[in-house]
């Protein structure tokens, strides 16, 4: 399997900053209900560039219907602004245009498509309609760039359906930006991935992270240890707690949700303590 | 797997050779065939059109159009009103209308005595309806057998509809006895040749149209918001706007198909373009092989043939023949007849990597 590539990340990084240098992710009082169930209440976040944000929480805490809620894939009350954009009450392919992307829990890429044809339509949504009408000649100088970051380059004729679980996902992120988008928001990116694939995906989104706002949904407890800038709780659709790995970790009420009040006394201490959570898929 | 290859690499030896092959046979097809048989052929390149349309909406796009009979009916109509007009001289009142009607030209048939704005109108009015209704059903996220459904709920109210108004549309009759088409004789076989040779044309125009959509950016945007429509909406696209230009497409073909089939058969009536027909269509789409260039044309120009041949033979036969042939097709070669070639060399390298 190929590798990442940083050099050439850093070469699509760098093409374009001015747009959203200094924007970032600001939520207040995000509330969404489903037929009288709350799913996401008084949710407040603030993520700024170059701070890698990890998501975490129980199944059910409501971290998939917060990204939801954000790309305008369920309906929410509060706010949700990107660079000063509100993005609540926009339709999905419009918050797509303002610089939002996001990848799902199951890697979602166009299975019958090449791994050079989703790039080039991750590329092409500010395309003008008649331009749509040709054929592809070449792909533009971001495909070939993304090609190199996530390795697939020699796989560029190949239908994306065929790839390797992480292959795939390193394709929904070369999507990503290739898409220019500037909030990044990934569902459990690395569920699935081999040890090596975990680590060379942790060194990447370090490297994304320092150019765009980066929100990551994550089970990994050790993924979350190695890469995480800082955590942000979530239960039972609030904000448990927020900080830096070690402030969530020694936080008494995280430790009460994840193991429970007996384990709160004896074991709150070590770092291992969240671990059993590692384990669970969540599929809320 | 055989549209994804063909969609990557998009083998252009042998598209244009297969094109180049069909257009030389609609060619020569006149020299071998009598005027009969001709104009039985030109029938069904008009129906081969609608044909076209399904396999990019269908086929690419995954609308299952279970309701073309709408637009190859519009286009039909609109067709055959014009030349009942023209047929009435100017100020002339068509014949039917005299015997059931008032006697009167109904204003919405006015603005078809000019053979131009029937032309345009004859392209304008499907196009609008079909935006209208892809934009309002799309748009609220209807698909797969809902959209099917509603399709053909609507073919069945066209044909409602023109039962229905028997004075201005004909009713079960529908509308014939067409005389001339935009001033030449339609019995002289010459112009019964040209017709043909008009249709033909068309057609492959058509297929050209087509295989440009399909292989474009806009082609390989429809099969992926066809694959993963909300993947396509995070990446920034409306997929509502791409299928409703792809369902647009194939009205327009459909209407094409439909105002051509009314000088060459020199009917239309409701049992061209009810429920019964729209199915058909889809039929010859699905033997043929929907996802390909070729496979919807000839898939269907081989069905009309052989409904012809078979009729010929055992009169109530066909729909029973028809039935059957949809059943093995849908079964055993989901890809159509176009992915036997594939599927046979498949087997054969699966059957030498196993030695």
């Amino acid at each position: 399997m190929n590798d990442i590539d940083l050099t050439a990340a850093d070469a699509l990084l760098g093409t374009d900053t001015a747009r959203f240098r200094h924007d970032y992710l600001e939520v207040r009082g995000l509330r969404v209900e489903f037929d009288g169930f709350v799913a996401v209440r008084d949710v407040d976040l603030t993520v700024t560039q170059g701070d890698l944000r990890f998501l975490i929480g129980p199944n059910g805490a409501g971290k998939t219907t917060l990204i939801d809620a954000v790309t305008g894939l369920v309906r929410a009350t509060g706010s949700a602004a990107f660079g000063g954009t509100e993005l609540l009450g926009r339709t999905t392919h419009r918050i797509a245009r303002a610089g939002v992307g996001r990848t799902f829990q199951t890697a979602s890429v166009f299975e019958e498509l090449t791994v050079l044809q989703n790039l080039d339509i991750a590329a092409g949504a500010r395309r003008r309609p008649l331009s749509l009408l040709r054929r592809r000649a070449d792909p533009p100088a971001a495909v070939d760039q993304a090609l190199e970051t996530i390795g697939l380059t020699a796989l560029r004729d190949t239908p994306a359906g065929v790839l390797a679980h992480g292959q795939k996902q390193w394709l929904e992120i070369g999507m990503l930006l290739v898409q220019d988008a500037h909030l990044l928001l990934l569902d459990e990116p690395v569920a699935g991935m081999t040890q090596a694939e975990r680590e060379e995906t942790g060194q990447l989104l370090r490297r994304i992270g320092s150019q765009r706002v980066v929100v990551v949904v994550e089970h990994d407890m050790e993924f979350l240890r190695s890469f995480a800038d800082s955590v942000t709780v979530m239960h039972q659709g609030q904000v448990l707690a927020e900080g830096t790995v070690n402030e969530v970790q020694n936080d008494p009420a995280v430790v009460e949700v994840y193991l429970g009040a007996d384990a709160a006394s004896s074991d709150a201490t070590t770092t291992g303590s969240a671990e059993p959570v590692a384990t669970e898929g969540d599929h809320s | 797997m055989t549209v994804l290859s063909a969609l990557a690499r998009p083998g252009r030896t042998r598209t244009l050779a297969a094109y180049g092959l069909a257009a030389a046979l609609l060619l020569l097809a006149p020299t071998v065939l009598s005027p009969f048989r001709l104009d039985l052929l030109a029938k069904f390149l008009c129906l081969a059109m609608v044909a076209v349309g399904i396999g990019l909406a269908w086929g690419r796009g995954g609308l299952l159009t279970l309701g073309q009979g709408v637009y190859f009916g519009l286009g039909g109509y609109l067709m055959a009103m014009h030349l009942k007009l023209a047929d009435a001289g100017p100020g002339g009142v068509p014949d039917f209308m005299l015997l059931y009607g008032t006697g009167q030209v109904p204003g919405w048939w006015e603005p078809l005595r000019s053979p131009i704005a029937a032309i345009l109108l004859i392209l304008l009015v499907p196009a609008a309806l079909a935006a209208a209704l892809g934009w309002a059903v799309f748009t609220r996220r209807v698909r797969g057998a809902y959209f099917a459904i509603l399709s053909q709920a609507l073919a069945a109210a066209f044909t409602i509809l023109l039962i229905g108004q028997q004075q201005t549309t004909g009713g079960t009759n529908g509308l014939n006895g067409f005389r001339a088409f935009f001033g030449y004789d339609l019995a002289d076989p010459a112009n019964r040749l040209m017709l043909y040779f008009i249709a033909a044309a068309v057609l492959l125009g058509m297929v050209a149209v087509a295989h440009q959509l399909a292989t474009s950016r806009f082609g390989e945007l429809l099969v992926a918001v066809r694959d993963q429509e909300d993947r396509g909406r995070f990446l920034g696209y409306d997929p509502a706007l791409v299928k409703v230009v792809a369902y647009v497409v194939a009205a327009v073909m459909a209407a094409i198909g439909g105002a051509l089939f009314v000088p060459i058969v020199g009917i239309i009536s409701p049992a061209d373009v009810g429920v019964v027909p729209s199915i058909g269509f889809l039929i010859g789409v699905a033997i043929g092989g929907r996802a390909t260039l070729l496979g919807p044309v000839l898939g269907s120009i081989a069905v009309s043939w052989a409904q012809t041949s078979i009729s010929e033979q055992f009169p109530s036969g066909w729909i029973y023949f028809q039935g059957a042939l949809f059943i093995l097709v849908v079964a055993f070669l989901p890809g159509g007849l176009a992915s036997v070639a594939g599927v046979a060399r498949r087997r054969r390298t699966a059957e030498r990597s196993r030695a």
